[in-house]
């Protein structure tokens, strides 16, 4: 066969065809190429190397450029080999559980190092770096304060609302404070304020000492002789434990003000009314139900977040993998410590 | 240099980040089939300018043209013409980290050649890496399993897989052990012979300079301040050249250089 004009990967796939659709034997006339690229001169020297083809007018630069692709020819596998896919599969979920095994294990050595960091904190104040602690407050608590309080309050106004329409059918619409009051303040002031920290800060948290330790950050600061738990981890953590029952009140406030705005203008009830119907039905207990469970809430925000950041080591896509998993396991763990609460304070009699 | 037709033309090119000016009328001619090294101190912009040539910054004045098509203001469309035309190593390497190094050679050859099947797609694959310089069991390895000299060689073939007519590379030999580099210089200088290729090229690295460059230029004072062979920039009397080729590192590689010359 002869070859004419460009020889070149724009005509690749075609060449190709052509080549495969001659017969035996084949004698390749490249004197009317007028261009090659590596990939034509590929293309002819895989029919010389496996159909034993004769190459016919080929000028120097053509042979030139067969002699390289040649030298070239070291066949490399594309893709990691892969197993017949049951074993595949098996393989996975066993990888799976190993993997969920050493999390866990991880998770409380982890806990155990912060614990160790907390006691040389205390043991040397001096030495700890306060400036980061409040660096942390500002950006955990005080720029959170906005798209919480906006939160809760719609919150408020949501529960209102839906409460009203269900207790007008009894005409028991004044139990709508009822609702609002007890709901907020025990359960959803702290639980949704939970759930935002964890997509503002825990992921923040986990994306930071990620990046931080793909560029050796972390690693300069050990060989400096800093212990990057007292330096990064136990600042994150005091911030979210101190902020979030401070956040969880100023949420707990919003709802209640918009549910207020919501009653007085809906249903009619003035403001001083419902301020006083809050009072009477709204036992003290529940606040306290909802700011005990605050500071445990974000103390598992930020050692998950902190633990997921720490546990990156290779590359970039596992930074976003990592902050990810940090806010599901973050908010699943807060829920289940959420019914976990429930049953106790129920059964020590903070109903 | 004599009869040269320009491949890469830049015209009073300026950059500022807010106050701070990077380039200020800058101008730089490379030539078909020549190997420019871009040398100059750290901040001086060698890879703002090559990003500005690639496209990658939009630059604030002047005019930039690569393979004879304008670079500035034009749209994505007539781009894509011309980056079928060049590869580019990036000094970090810059690979797909959730594709093996098989994979990242053929994302560049799929994008433009979409109709090509795998099996050939492959085969190209796996003489690019031979081509850069790889050993076959690197095909089916991720970018995090390689160390640092592999992951430019990678680049490389990745840069290679269109065959194109214009290379750059941004300090290719940056982090490399000696041997490495040197070995790195030969392989680009071989490809360039070969494949009759242009090569814009980032260096700190002074043997890589004598070994492979036909000409300098030289990026201070926010402009390329002086273009040519390395005995031609000797001759000038800027305090930067004459510290820069002059200074102990310089007389080193220039030591090695005129001994190998004569072996």
């Amino acid at each position: 066969m002869r070859i004419l004009g460009a020889l070149t990967i724009t005509r690749a796939a075609s060449i190709n065809r052509e080549i495969d659709a001659e017969a035996d034997p084949l004698v390749i006339d490249l004197s009317g190429v007028e261009r090659m690229d590596t990939v034509g001169a590929w293309l002819v020297y895989r029919a010389v190397r496996d159909r034993n083809a004769k190459v016919v007018g080929a000028s120097p630069e053509a042979k030139s450029l067969l002699d390289q692709v040649a030298e070239f020819d070291k066949p490399a596998k594309v893709r990691p080999e892969e197993g017949a896919s049951f074993f595949r599969i098996l393989a996975e979920l066993g990888e799976w559980i190993v993997e969920s095994g050493r999390t866990l294990v991880g998770l409380l050595g982890f806990f155990g190092a912060t614990l160790i960091g907390f006691a040389n904190v205390v043991s040397r104040p001096k030495r700890f770096r306060w400036n980061a602690v409040v660096q942390r407050f500002d950006v955990v608590g005080i720029r959170a304060l906005g798209i919480i309080g906006l939160m809760s309050f719609l919150i408020g106004i949501v529960i209102g609302q839906q409460g009203a329409v269900q207790l007008q059918q009894f005409g028991a619409e004044i139990y709508t404070i009822n609702l609002i009051g007890r709901i907020t303040v025990r359960e959803l002031g702290t639980l949704m304020t939970a759930i935002m920290v964890a997509g503002r800060s825990g992921s923040a948290f986990a994306a930071q000492l990620g990046t931080m330790k793909i560029t050796e950050e972390i690693d300069a600061m050990r060989t400096i002789g800093v212990s990057p738990i007292e330096a990064l981890v136990i600042p994150r953590m005091i911030a979210s434990v101190v902020m979030m029952p401070l956040l969880a009140f100023w949420a707990m406030l919003m709802s209640l003000l918009g549910g207020g705005i919501f009653v007085w203008l809906s249903l009619g009830i003035p403001p001083l009314t419902y301020v006083q119907r809050l009072q009477e039905v709204t036992p003290l207990t529940d606040l306290w139900v909802g700011l005990i469970k605050a500071p445990v809430f974000g103390f598992i925000i930020a050692l998950a977040g902190c633990f997921q950041g720490m546990l990156v080591e290779s590359n970039s896509e596992e930074v976003g993998l990592r902050t990810t998993t940090a806010v599901v396991q973050s908010i699943f763990l807060v829920i289940v410590l959420d019914a976990v609460f429930a049953v106790f304070f129920s059964s020590i009699g903070w109903g | 240099m004599k009869d040269c037709q320009p491949i890469i033309t830049v015209r009073g090119l300026a950059n500022r980040f807010g106050e701070q000016v990077i380039h200020e009328n800058l101008d730089l001619t490379v030539c078909r089939g020549e190997i420019i090294g871009v040398v100059g101190g750290s901040g001086t912009g060698k890879s703002v300018l090559m990003r500005s040539i690639i496209g990658l910054q939009t630059p604030d004045e002047g005019e930039i043209e690569v393979l004879g098509e304008n670079m500035v203001g034009r749209t994505e469309d007539e781009a894509k013409n011309i980056r079928r035309r060049w590869g580019i190593l990036f000094q970090n390497g810059a690979l797909f980290s959730t594709l093996t190094v098989a994979e990242n050679v053929e994302v560049p050859i799929r994008e433009y050649f979409p109709y090509i099947k795998p099996p050939l797609l492959d085969e190209i694959a796996s003489y690019k890496i031979a081509m850069g310089g790889l050993p076959p069991d690197a095909g089916p390895k991720y970018p995090s399993e390689l160390s640092g000299g592999m992951v430019k060689r990678a680049g490389l073939a990745r840069a290679l897989a269109l065959d194109p007519e214009l290379l750059f590379l941004d300090e290719p030999t940056a982090g490399l052990d000696p041997i490495s580099a040197a070995a790195f210089d030969e392989l680009i200088l071989g490809l360039q012979k070969r494949l009759d290729l242009t090569v814009f090229l980032i260096t700190h690295d002074l043997d890589t300079l004598y070994a492979i460059c036909d000409r300098v230029a030289v990026l201070a004072d926010r402009k390329v301040i002086a273009v040519g062979t390395i005995p031609e920039l000797l001759a000038l009397d800027h305090p930067w050249i004459q510290e820069y080729f002059n200074g102990p590192r310089g007389r080193a590689a220039a030591d090695t250089a005129r001994e190998h010359a004569e072996a």
